[in-house]
């Protein structure tokens, strides 16, 4: 998984606006996801999982939105559950992942020597195992649970928020505000809530973007290959596995779920800056 | 540090991190996997006398037999130091499901892997570089347009789903390449060319973004001002700026490479180390999960070793230390 901090461009003036309205078009996509994905099953109530066998395969229409499947199932509240599922196991994962992440990389960079380099050691333990590799292990651990999915993509991806609050954390405890804090007696409670965090959010927010859209990739690509989520679970990888045979007589199923993916790496793409090194 | 006493400090500290991260690598793989062989739901010895002789034939004298071959009522301590014995004297059993020893299969498989992962890295170096450099000395031309909205586009695909649309196009539709499988003359194309296009997008953004820095340098000004021509400047100036950026960001795309060896072998039935894993997780066949996941993870850390030790060797500020 790609650390998603050095894809940042660094905000030139000249393009600083044409950047930050990609960025907010970004976060518009994203969000807009989230709100189908979260809403969607609440306002469209359709069990994802009923099959009309009379309806196989129908266009879509007034009733069916986005047509239904082999089985008679509508597309669209499957697809709606698939989202938040794997929106939901994904979000989970990266704020757990976040949380720990930060503060140990904080700890880190505060208190140097031994802490430090243990800790380092530690994230480099993770790094040695590709991350869908440590997430495909846990999911053969327990196979077909969502639990051992979303414990296999948390530890995988602490490990990012780790080295950038490590780095970003020790330019700001090196600067002559934090120096001048101690120096008026406040302690590292007022330290970390005035200077540390306030300095690492904007880059732990993008970065959270980031690994939830990297984790329903995951998710996705195990799903697809069928080690992930099972049957007949909606899923977006399921569901493209699902559809992928029809792709001829009813193209519009295979269609929604990879519109979603795209979607979702397209909001991602444009949140990070319009594209790397730019 | 002292820089006289460590004067090799900088590539021992890396082979040192690269050695620990192996070791990790083994203890960690070895330890869920020992624990996945535990904790499967339903009694092992039956799913691998069903394994070996079809679901229809299974009894439980064969399943006692199974049993008592491969030590499966050890108590748990007792099992997970023995685990840990095997694969540190790289004892790494046989599979559960075909009886073959599980160094034979990988070793068969890595070769395929290592075919596959270089044909994609030529495919995506020798389509991104070329791209990256024009469009980074020409940038804004019509070059560096097109090729901005292939790579975001390209990135914006998953590699399943590319993988997907070049099946179907490329071979089902016109017919030209096999569609699957490792046999045929050209099947390695298909995956290799869904790898390496991903990768060629990235690299080609990642070039055109050093080039660019460096052709505004201050340094490259001054190579053009002595008077050297557009192209000695950039074969002796340009190009080994670049290539730190460029290198430190193959080495981040190890992941990428390793990651999609896994979904597109898969897909491609390409028999290489991901797609044994994949179906060793299907047969829950334990020792061959591990063996897989252990050549996988020697490979990804052998890269960045690799990637590592170019960067240092590329760029004298990180050899001076401190640079870091």
């Amino acid at each position: 998984m790609k650390p998603a901090w050095q894809a940042m461009p660094p905000a030139a003036p000249e393009r600083s606006r044409r950047v930050s309205v990609s960025r907010r078009a970004g976060l518009g996509v994203l969000l807009g996801l989230a709100l189908f994905s979260l809403l969607g099953p609440w306002l469209l109530d359709v069990d994802p999982t009923r099959q009309v066998l009379a309806d196989s395969l129908r266009a879509p229409d007034g009733s069916h939105l986005l047509g239904t499947d082999v089985l008679g199932r509508d597309v669209l509240a499957r697809l709606m559950h698939a989202a938040r599922l794997s929106f939901g196991l994904a979000l989970l994962a990266a704020i757990t992942a976040a949380v720990p992440g930060v503060l140990l990389g904080i700890a880190a960079s505060w208190r140097g020597a031994g802490v430090e380099r243990a800790l380092v050691m530690l994230s480099d333990v993770v790094l040695s195992v590709p991350g869908l590799l440590l997430v495909l292990l846990f999911a053969a651990l327990v196979p077909g649970r969502g639990e051992a999915l979303y414990v296999g993509l948390s530890l995988s991806l602490w490990v990012e928020y780790f080295r950038v609050a490590r780095a970003a954390s020790r330019a700001v405890l090196a600067s002559d505000a934090v120096q001048a804090s101690r120096l008026l007696g406040f302690g590292p409670g007022h330290v970390l809530r005035w200077h540390l965090l306030p300095a690492l959010a904007p880059v732990t927010g993008t970065l959270l973007a980031f690994s939830a859209a990297q984790a329903v990739l995951a998710l996705a690509a195990l799903g697809f290959v069928g080690v992930g989520l099972q049957p007949p679970t909606p899923e977006l990888g399921l569901m493209m596995t699902e559809y992928l045979p029809h792709y001829e007589e009813a193209p519009w199923l295979i269609g929604a779920p990879v519109a979603l993916l795209m979607l979702l790496v397209l909001g991602m793409l444009l949140l990070a800056g319009d594209a790397e090194g730019a | 540090m002292k820089p006289t006493t460590l004067s090799h400090s900088p590539w021992l500290r890396l082979l040192l991190r690269r050695l620990f991260q192996l070791v990790a690598l083994a203890l960690l793989v070895g330890t869920v996997c020992f624990f996945m062989a535990r904790a499967l739901p339903g009694d092992m010895a039956t799913r691998i006398a069903a394994g070996r002789y079809g679901y229809d034939l299974v009894s439980n004298a064969a399943a006692d037999a199974v049993r008592a071959e491969l030590g499966l009522d050890r108590p748990v301590g007792l099992a997970l130091l023995h685990w840990w014995g095997d694969i540190a004297r790289f004892h790494l059993g046989v599979s559960l499901v075909t009886g073959a020893a599980v160094w034979a299969e990988i070793a068969h498989a890595l070769g395929r892997t290592l075919l596959l992962s270089a044909v994609a890295l030529a495919i995506g170096a020798g389509l991104g570089l070329p791209l990256g450099i024009w469009s980074g000395l020409h940038a804004g031309g019509w070059v560096d347009r097109v090729v901005l909205v292939m790579a975001v586009a390209l990135r914006a695909l998953p590699s399943f789903l590319l993988a997907v649309l070049l099946m179907v196009g490329v071979a089902v539709r016109l017919g030209a390449l096999p569609v699957a499988g490792g046999d045929a003359a050209g099947s390695v194309l298909l995956p290799a060319l869904t790898l390496g296009l991903g990768l060629a997008a990235g690299l080609a953004r990642v070039t055109r973004g050093a080039l660019h820095e460096v052709a505004r340098s201050p340094s490259y000004e001054f190579a053009r001002t002595k008077g050297l021509s557009d192209r000695q400047a950039l074969v002796h100036h340009g190009l080994r700026q670049a290539a730190v950026p460029v290198v430190t960001y193959l080495g981040l795309q190890a992941v990428f490479l390793i990651e999609g060896a896994l979904v597109v072998e898969t897909l491609f039935a390409w028999p290489g180390i991901g797609h044994e894993l994949v179906h060793a997780v299907f047969g829950r066949d334990v020792p061959m999960i591990q063996g897989a996941a252990l050549c996988m993870g020697l490979l990804f850390v052998l890269f960045n070793l690799g990637v590592d030790a170019i960067c240092l060797a590329l760029d004298p500020r990180r050899r001076a230390g401190g640079a870091r």
